[in-house]
């Protein structure tokens, strides 16, 4: 085998023994409890219908640009556990704006898109400012930030929103029909319709690959991410990288409320989805933190949460069984890892050996 | 990967060594007088405003309800964290102590259920000791998955177990029975007498002693004495200043013998029962039965009520006050007691100012003279604070506390890295 095809069998096994660990694990809890394996295997990895492919695709964008919210800053060694707050303020803000229509058509989607972003920098910036002029950590501050957002965005909720005909949520004034993002048909029934803000996030993580990858950005938030101390003796300024990487993962955050906006909701109310900044936590640690390992990362959550949905009243077993499944593939994609990293740097050594030893042996039948 | 190392506070500044620093200590009776002071200031504070509900017993009871769960994640994070584990997984733990509290506490009795709690959140405990002492998982990324991991088990399970109980569902547990609670009732007839005859200072001492002396849980007792066995037991003991010697050094600490896989798998345990207990006092005294999301994010806040209380009991046990006095005046008449508090915000920031500014140091004096007289313009502006701001207030203080405080904090040095048995050498 060339060493190419080694690696790259090693990368792939890794996330494999992750994920069969991962199923593992899952069957022996529902074994335990005395619900039908089989029966729950069956429905998840049944072959999703062209319904349910629309759903997995929207919700994995919008689990997608959450993950790239939160890997921005793992890139940078910062936690940014407030991507929930981040994404609740932001789509507020672009709810009110879009709602209150100031521009015509898509100019107004776009001044209400690039308002989330702004406001997402914003309330990630608090975090990065006090981490790096007062050393509080981003980690206690940023979950500090959630929960202010949560009461701050429904104290302005109450004073901005209009009553919902015939029902007692509250929203902000409904998106104008001409800055409403159209869905792309992929069939021909209903519900059949992806968000066309997919596109977007799609080039989120172009756009997150070339920047961290091809520029000298990217290079000095990476070096600052392995080594402050070489970092700063390069003459990188952490503060500022500190302070620059928290606003782009906050704008990125501001994003993740943006295809349920202009897709679905066309308002921001009392029950506008929440929880997904924590999703993108696991999301990023399972891509590592690289666009397409996020995506799918994004696809493989997206993928399970839609399809442990009839799980309650097909076989009678709670779809939350599949959040157990989720936790326990990030804590097994870290673990096998680092189990197969070890087992390839073992395999380096045992080949460097084998050469020597036979480099040896010639030397001696020539002497 | 590797995500931070200095995840929960972040050494700033120059480091100041023990032997050498000139910063005056603060004496040990200080501790005691603490209380007694902010007595005093609410009453003076209750005086000019008017707000009659800062410390009526009413409020003193259900705010040692509410701070009891806030300390006793926080005594959690204080035992892995002292051992050099960061524990972010407390919310996860303290999910699955309501859980066990429900399921045991409904079948086999109200101290079942307190054991069960503990139990429960051990094995998180175990989990997270796995995982990050055994596996050397990055201890951030431990504590999110076991966060996940437990929302989703609890769930699961409760949908399993509960629903089809008599008042029982696959979001709640049926009624759990009540924690016995001490009561000596002529004492708290006589308090309560004085209480209602408003004089000044008095009148709040004894509605302190009033609600300690009525429908006292002892759950409640339970939680303070921990507190105080933590605090004897690592730092009063071989076993503690091992465990401690974990958190700040494991290396020397291995070289000198101590078994250091050993000392943080016992303290990270320790940490789950204890975040699991603090799931129990929810759902057995807070409230009377599981319910689904009670925790409401509360390991976070153990959390930060630990790093305020700079990885100490005593501090823990202030920080956790605070929170639990600041929710519940939002819960109670929150309006205008908060709005009360908003006036000693900003005489408390001018004196701040005025020291900061006297000690040399005049941007930072003057940056809180101006926000302590926008506090005090609001405070005239308005007449109640809304109900969501009240929500807000822990959080806010957490984050203002955290902003001028955290270069005096000092975490264990060793703190959240990962150690290989035989890194000594």
């Amino acid at each position: 085998m060339t060493p190419r095809m080694t690696k790259l069998l090693l990368g792939l096994s890794a996330p494999v023994l992750a994920l069969v660990a991962a199923f593992a694990i899952t069957s022996l809890v529902l074994l335990i409890a005395g619900d039908p394996v089989g029966g729950v295997w069956g429905e998840i990895l049944s072959v999703p219908e062209g319904r349910n492919i629309a759903n997995i695709v929207n919700s994995a964008s919008v689990l997608y640009l959450s993950g790239i919210a939160v890997a921005i800053g793992f890139r940078m060694n910062l936690f940014n556990i407030g991507v929930d707050g981040q994404y609740r303020v932001a789509a507020f803000t672009a709810a009110v704006v879009a709602g209150e229509a100031w521009l015509p058509g898509y100019l107004n989607t776009v001044l209400a898109i690039v308002c989330a972003m702004a406001v997402g920098a914003l309330w990630a910036g608090i975090a990065g400012v006090l981490r790096a002029t007062r050393g509080v950590s981003e980690v206690i501050s940023t979950i500090m930030l959630n929960f202010i957002a949560t009461s701050l965005v429904a104290f302005l909720l109450r004073k901005a929103a209009v009553r919902e005909e015939g029902s007692n949520n509250i929203g902000t004034k409904e998106v104008p029909e001409g800055s409403r993002i159209p869905g792309i048909s992929i069939g021909d029934g209903p519900g059949q319709e992806i968000y066309g803000f997919v596109i977007v996030a799609i080039l989120v993580g172009v756009l997150y690959w070339f920047l961290l990858g091809s520029t000298r950005f990217g290079f000095d938030l990476r070096a600052t991410g392995r080594s402050t101390t070489a970092a700063v003796a390069s003459g990188i300024s952490v503060t500022k990288m500190v302070v620059a990487a928290m606003l782009l993962s906050g704008a990125v955050a501001g994003l993740v409320g943006m295809p349920l906006l202009f897709g679905e909701s066309y308002t921001y109310g009392s029950t506008f989805q929440s929880g997904l900044g924590f999703a993108g936590i696991a999301i990023a640690l399972l891509g590592r933190n690289h666009p397409i390992g996020v995506a799918i990362g994004a696809l493989l959550f997206a993928f399970l949460n839609e399809q442990s949905n009839p799980l309650q009243i097909l076989v009678g077993v709670s779809p939350d069984i599949v959040a157990i499944t989720q936790g326990v593939i990030v804590l097994t994609v870290v673990v096998s890892y680092e189990l197969v990293r070890r087992y390839g740097v073992r395999l380096e050594q045992q080949s460097v050996a084998r050469a020597l030893e036979s480099e040896r042996k010639r030397e001696e039948v020539t002497a | 990967m590797s995500v931070p190392a200095t995840a929960t506070g972040v050494p700033t500044g120059p480091e100041t060594s023990p032997g050498t620093s000139t910063k005056r200590r603060i004496p040990r009776w200080a501790w005691f007088a603490v209380l007694p002071v902010v007595l005093l200031l609410l009453a003076v504070l209750e005086l000019v405003t008017g707000a009659g509900d800062l410390t009526s017993s009413g409020t003193v009871r259900a705010t040692l309800i509410a701070t009891m769960p806030i300390m006793l994640a926080g005594l959690g994070g204080l035992w892995s964290e002292r051992a050099g584990v960061v524990n972010i997984g407390l919310e996860g733990m303290m999910i699955l102590g309501t859980f066990g509290a429900g399921y045991f506490g409904y079948h086999y009795g109200a101290w079942a259920g307190v054991l069960g709690a503990f139990a429960l959140g051990a094995v998180g405990g175990l989990l997270h000791a796995v995982a990050t002492v055994l596996f050397g998982v990055d201890h951030i990324i431990s504590g999110v998955a076991i966060n996940i991991i437990a929302l989703g088990a609890v769930q699961y399970l409760a949908s399993l177990t509960f629903a089809g109980l008599p008042g029982g569902g696959s979001t709640q547990s049926p009624k759990i029975p009540d924690v016995p609670s001490l009561t000596i009732g002529p004492l708290s007839d006589f308090l309560g007498d004085i209480e209602q005859d408003d004089w000044f200072f008095v009148s709040q001492v004894a509605s302190v002693l009033r609600a300690l002396v009525t429908n006292l849980s002892f759950l409640v007792i339970i939680s303070l004495l921990l507190l105080v066995l933590t605090w004897y037991v690592l730092w009063r003991t071989s076993f503690g200043l091992r465990l401690r010697s974990c958190g700040e050094s494991p290396a020397a600490a291995e070289s000198l013998g101590v078994d250091v896989i050993r000392y943080k798998f016992i303290a990270v345990l320790m940490s789950g029962g204890l975040a699991g207990l603090a799931g129990g006092f929810l759902a057995m005294v807070a409230s009377s039965n599981y319910r689904d999301g009670q925790t409401g994010g509360r390991g976070y806040i153990g959390l930060a009520a630990m790093i305020f209380g700079n990885w100490r009991p005593g501090g823990l046990l202030m920080g956790s006050g605070l929170f639990g006095y600041t929710e519940t005046l939002g819960l109670r008449q929150g309006g205008t007691s908060v709005h009360a508090l908003l006036l000693a915000v900003a005489v408390l920031g001018l004196v701040l100012a005025v020291l900061q500014a006297r000690r040399g140091q005049v941007r930072a004096g003057v940056l809180i003279a101006v926000g302590a007289v926008v506090v005090g313009v609001v405070y005239f502006l308005i007449d109640e604070v809304p109900g969501d701001f009240t929500r807000m207030t822990p959080y806010v203080i957490t984050l203002l506390v955290l902003a001028f405080a955290s270069q005096r904090l000092r975490m264990p040095a060793a703190d959240g890295q990962v150690y290989r048995r035989g890194s000594a050498g």
